[in-house]
């Protein structure tokens, strides 16, 4: 225990003497949790539309200033041909050419039909995809409204109608922000608490201190010890600062209780630092164990279900992201900050990552060795 | 003062990496309160066995006791009793001298009264009062040798293993470095030495000479000159280490 002391004092001593290296660690999750959430939205708008009418008659009229009118999209092009409309597609200046036939309004009028037709342009698959949807949503409503007007409405309604209200729990207006803000700060966490600590242990062993250590009797398990404990503190500090920031900057406050929120915190940073412990114990430079990391973290943060949705994964990355505690974290970051979810809803991920945090902290205590 | 007790046993003591044999099948005694040198030319295979000795490294073969305990089965209890002093400065650079004093003396076990002392007698007898709170990193090198120094023998170990300690020393800083060692060999600690100064190796009480991996002298200097019939300890080391194969 005495021995904890001695080590705990010098490791924080040395992180604050850095003083770069502190002004990183608290400032670059601040900004990254300012500029992310503003700048990163799902969202898709300004799809850039070209659209060629050969009409040219009060419905194609209208029907264009539904489409940009609804904000979705900004018109690059009102072309004469198709072929010059492409033009823009080819140089990237437009996502979609929207064709509208002559004769529209005659044929909608008189034979009550009428075929438009869209092209996308799918090198940027999301935005295609998005505004190609909303496009044809714009035009069936558009088609609705026509008919409102033109059709005498019978009694019952030709066509069988069953309109849809969805009621979005725990997130009423959909905000993307509450949505991404705790999976964000999740991650930051991580990426910090896990970097630090892999670059750590290698780096005594670049600059040779570590020598010094092994030839000591100190025990292995008090060595990692007394590197874990410090960045489990300065971890806690970050995570601390970006829930404070969170309610300031986005109104987030936690629907469940903060007491469940840093049970599971305490319990997943173990797991996080002791995978960098755990790199470290491995590697010989610190550029290796960068590496790796980066190797790590780019697959926890892709399949942790921050940016894209595990359901949706097949089968196999489903199994994969069982590993990922930072799937983990992000499920229950939103379960106890959005749905207010308690300690006995998150135990099954608790659990997981307790078995982890022992298993990855036993194998760096077993993976360092004092005598080679 | 040397007395008849032996602290370190090597027998027949072998490391192999792969093919390439580094310290191959080494015997030897050294006494309590010795001073014991430890040449060869680099390459040799001095840091080998002395990582093995200090229970840093695990030997392929043979025997060897430190202080009593076993090199294979008790390296934590070696480590209780020894001091160790790397080839390579490897106190922490980015703390102060007296954070680095607190931190080894701590994880050595000293209590809180025994550092207070110890620390002031260490600053004092290095002259270091104003450079105390001043980084390690910053000190010149002849300082930061003879802290290291002082840092390993701290906790007053029964050896102190020092891995060539002046290297790029001045010449005067080396005679204070040496004043230090004879001082510490005095209170009876054990030091074991590897040096390419052979001035230097004039002032142990035995010395010995490995080449390619094998200790091929073991004498006092005085001895070891007059088996070799020559007037300089250069001499004898030119004679011995001028056959070995194994370059840098």
């Amino acid at each position: 225990m005495r021995t904890l002391k001695f080590l705990l004092r010098k490791e924080f001593r040395q992180i604050f003497r850095d003083k770069a290296i502190v002004a990183l660690i608290f400032f670059m999750p601040c900004i990254q949790l300012i500029i992310m959430p503003l700048a990163a939205d799902y969202e898709v708008r300004n799809v850039n539309l070209a659209v060629v009418d050969h009409d040219k008659s009060s419905y194609s009229q209208k029907l264009i200033s539904k489409v940009i009118a609804s904000g979705y999209f900004r018109l690059q092009g009102y072309n004469a041909s198709f072929k010059e409309a492409f033009a823009l597609i080819e140089s990237d200046k437009a996502d979609l050419i929207l064709e509208i036939p002559q004769d529209f309004e005659r044929n909608l009028i008189r034979e009550d039909k009428q075929k438009l037709f869209v092209a996308v342009n799918a090198i940027n698959g999301t935005k295609a995809n998005l505004g190609g949807s909303y496009l044809g949503t714009i035009i069936a409503a558009f088609n609705a409204d026509i008919r409102l007007q033109l059709i005498q409405q019978p009694r019952f309604s030709a066509f069988p109608v069953i309109d849809i209200v969805a009621n979005n729990w725990f997130n009423p207006v959909l905000n993307y922000k509450v949505f991404i803000v705790p999976g964000i700060l999740a991650i930051l966490v991580t990426m910090v608490g896990g970097f630090l600590t892999a670059l750590n242990i290698v780096k005594e062993k670049e600059v040779g201190t570590i020598e010094q250590i092994n030839v000591t009797p100190i025990k292995k398990h008090i060595f990692i010890l007394g590197k874990l404990i410090p960045f489990w503190v300065l971890a806690n500090i970050i995570f601390t600062i970006g829930l404070l920031l969170a309610r300031l900057i986005y109104g987030i406050t936690p629907v469940g209780s903060l007491f469940t929120l840093y049970i599971f915190i305490s319990v997943y940073l173990l797991t996080v630092l002791g995978f960098g412990l755990l790199v470290s114990t491995f590697c010989d430079t610190q550029q290796q164990a960068m590496f790796i990391m980066f190797f790590f973290m780019m697959i926890f943060i892709l399949l942790g279900g921050l940016f894209t949705s595990i359901d949706s994964m097949p089968q196999w990355a489903k199994l994969l992201t069982r590993l990922n505690p930072v799937r983990y974290m992000i499920e229950v970051m939103r379960m106890v900050i959005l749905k207010g979810s308690s300690l006995k809803d998150v135990l099954p991920q608790l659990g997981v990552v307790s078995l982890m945090a022992v298993i990855l902290n036993g194998w760096a205590i077993l993976n360092y060795k004092k005598t080679n | 003062m040397v007395s008849e007790e032996k602290v370190i046993v090597c027998d027949k003591l072998t490391k192999r990496f792969g093919d390439f044999i580094a310290t191959n099948e080494i015997t030897f005694e050294v006494n309590k309160g010795e001073i014991f040198g430890f040449l060869g030319a680099n390459g040799a295979g001095k840091t080998t066995a002395m990582r093995m000795l200090c229970g840093l490294s695990s030997p392929t073969s043979g025997n060897a006791t430190i202080a009593g305990f076993d090199v294979y089965r008790q390296t934590e209890d070696i480590k209780r009793n020894i001091g160790y002093m790397s080839q390579k400065f490897s106190l922490y650079e980015n703390l102060t001298v007296l954070e680095n004093i607190e931190f080894f003396g701590g994880i050595y076990g000293l209590s809180d009264q025994q550092l207070k002392t110890k620390t002031a007698e260490l600053v004092d007898r290095l002259g270091l009062k104003s450079e105390a709170k001043k980084l390690v990193g910053s000190l010149p090198l002849g300082w930061k040798q003879k802290l290291s120094f002082s840092v390993a023998v701290l906790h007053e170990p029964k050896i102190v293993f020092l891995d060539e300690p002046t290297g790029g020393v001045d010449p005067v800083t080396r005679r204070q470095f040496w004043d230090m060692i004879y001082e510490a060999a005095e209170r009876g600690i054990t030091v074991f030495v590897t040096t390419h100064y052979m001035d230097e190796a004039e002032y142990c009480n035995r010395i010995s000479i490995m080449v390619d991996g094998k200790m091929e002298v073991l004498d006092t200097p005085a001895n070891l000159k007059n088996t070799f019939n020559v007037g300089s300890m250069d001499e004898v080391f030119y004679q011995l280490a001028r056959g070995a194969k194994r370059a840098d």
